[in-house]
């Protein structure tokens, strides 16, 4: 993203895009050929491969829809239904990023307090830090239906249970990412704090915050992305009322593939949107940074 | 059970959560010789973990918790203890069978595309991108679609664990094969060695931490990716399988149990990974340091 060749490459990308497109029609001609003479053909004798071709795109239930079948499905349902309605995939987005959202927020917090307390406590860094780092290695995401039990049978439903999985998953990156951080300052930036007689609180603010930013900002792209995860997983337990998780289980269900791939679109474009705006948000930071 | 109420209970959880705090932080602080120091943290992590699980225990049994709530350390390890044979099941179908084959395919698959195409400059400019994209996009959200056309078993689940797997590897070992010095590139060439031998003398061995972070990251990655993708569908067996059936009939001593198997697997192919580590870059700083 920030290297020089950036430029250079648009072009090989937009082919190795093209060529992803190119793949996905043969796919879908390929994948739905057995079904579609079996169903829209057979009462047709003489079709040619024509027919067969065009067939394969305009199927009602395919196996792998074409791309220009889910944008239509994608437009039609933005456009058709209003805002507020569950018909919308815009209203489920919505939903998913609001509980992404805010698990993000209070996961990075904790994350920065986590790595703030460690840094400053021996005890904590000893007992506490192999633990995080070993959470890391279990499926996180595998308590989901524990941690919606739990809270469900506390009262809690709607964002909380969902932001709380997305927090479980955002908090550690930012943990880890910040505690390098925090430690980062040279030495002799230590011990001019020091000769200044700085507090602790002041040095924190103003040497090791600050020099800890840049490992903060990719670990919070890492986290948001994660926290997605979450919320969409989060959302499969509930009983799939609202959210892209929600849409991707029901579709499942009902078998409407097409459904199906708009929701695996959308998410995907949430993904990306989510991403944009950590890493436009560092940029803005960073920038400011380097004025002063 | 026991009224909490009684002073003399409240009085004896504050003089243990005091020894508690008292004996980890004295065993944190405590300066042991220098080949004993990676010892003393973890003998720090275990105490505080072995405190976490006699509070849970403990609190469990004081505020009379709900089993439906959150089960007492005692009561999940019986509950794996009597379902064994079933876990067992579990463990063989979702991380024997799923996790393990998508995860050497997905991987295998990412190393061998990153070294094919290392002496194509124009695909690597094209792929690189679109390939570090998709680790902001929920792949996981594939796996219903993955159920559609491979079926319940646990192909599906595969299918799911080479997709998750196939692009960070790809990313990590285009980035690894860039990571040999120039200096060191130069001494190749003066030699003049071959393509092939610089890739398998000199930049292989130098993408080999790189690519095994990878296959770290791979590992939890696949064990999410088998276990989401099992809530979509599956047979009657298979931890993600066990976790959400098991939920919805609120005996989650049971779940608990399977994500402790889980959580014991997915360490447990840390652990090898880093042994491996050790062994394939016993040259590298990170590795020489400890």
């Amino acid at each position: 993203m920030r290297n020089p060749g950036a430029a250079a490459s648009t072009g090989p990308v937009l082919l190795v895009l093209g060529c992803v497109l190119l793949l996905w029609y043969a796919g879908a001609v390929g994948l739905n050929a057995s079904g579609v003479i079996e169903r829209v053909l057979a009462d047709q004798p003489g079709w040619t491969t024509r027919d067969l071709v065009i067939a394969t795109m305009t199927m009602e239930r395919p196996v792998l829809p074409a791309p220009h079948q889910v944008a239509m499905d994608l437009y039609s349902s933005i456009v058709d239904w209003p805002l507020d309605s569950p018909r919308n995939l815009l209203f489920h987005t919505a939903v998913t990023a609001q509980s992404t959202l805010v698990g993000f927020v209070l996961g990075s917090v904790l994350g920065v307090l986590l790595a703030a307390a460690i840094v400053h406590s021996r005890t904590l860094d000893r007992a506490l830090l192999p633990w995080i780092v070993a959470s890391q290695t279990v499926p996180v995401l595998a308590i989901a239906p524990i941690v919606l039990v739990v809270l469900g049978s506390l009262g809690l439903s709607g964002v909380a249970p969902k932001a709380a999985i997305a927090m479980y998953l955002c908090f550690f990156p930012v943990t880890v990412a910040m505690v390098q951080g925090l430690r980062s300052p040279q030495r002799i930036e230590t011990e001019l704090m020091h000769t200044y007689a700085a507090t602790k609180l002041q040095a924190f603010w103003l040497l090791r915050l600050p020099a800890a930013l840049p490992f903060l900002f990719p670990s919070l792209r890492i986290a948001i992305a994660a926290g997605l995860v979450g919320a969409m997983v989060a959302e499969l337990p509930t009983g799939a009322q609202a959210g892209l998780g929600a849409r991707l289980l029901t579709g499942s269900y009902y078998g409407n593939t097409v459904g199906i791939w708009s929701a695996l679109v959308l998410s995907a474009l949430l993904g990306l949107t989510l991403t944009a705006a950590v890493a436009g948000l560092e940029k803005l930071v960073m920038r400011k940074r380097q004025h002063a | 059970m026991t009224d909490f109420s009684t002073p003399t209970i409240a009085l004896l959880f504050v003089a243990t959560l005091a020894l508690a705090a008292f004996s980890v932080q004295r065993c944190a602080a405590i300066e042991g010789p220098r080949w004993a120091e990676p010892y003393m943290g973890t003998l720090t992590a275990a105490l505080f973990g072995g405190w976490v699980l006699f509070f849970w225990e403990a609190g469990v049994a004081v505020f009379d918790v709900p089993r439906v709530l959150l089960p007492a350390p005692s009561a999940i390890a019986v509950s794996m203890w009597e379902h064994a044979a079933t876990l067992g099941r579990d463990f063989v179908q979702t991380v024997l069978k799923a996790v393990l084959v998508g995860w050497l395919l997905g991987s295998g698959l990412g190393f061998a595309v990153g070294v094919a195409i290392d002496r194509l400059p124009f695909l690597q400019r094209g792929l690189l991108p679109v390939a570090s994209l998709t680790s902001t996009i929920p792949l996981v959200a594939v796996a219903p679609i993955m159920v559609m056309w491979f079926g319940f078993e646990w192909p599906s689940k595969a299918a799911v664990v080479v997709l998750m797997t196939f692009f960070p590897t790809l990313v990590a070992t285009l980035a690894g094969l860039q990571a040999a010095g120039r200096i060191e590139r130069e001494l190749m060439h003066s030699y003049a060695a071959s393509y092939g031998r610089t890739l398998l003398d000199l930049r292989l061995p130098c993408a080999v931490p790189h690519i095994v972070s990878a296959l770290k990251v791979n590992a939890a990655l696949a064990m999410i990716g088998a276990i989401v993708a099992e809530f979509f569908g599956s047979p009657t067996v298979g931890l993600g399988f066990r976790i959400s059936t098991e939920a919805a009939k609120m005996n989650l001593s049971l779940v608990w149990g399977a994500i402790v198997v889980a959580a014991v697997s997915g360490s447990a192919a840390y652990t090898l990974l880093v042994r491996l580590e050790r062994r394939l870059a016993f040259w590298h700083p990170s590795v020489r340091r400890s």
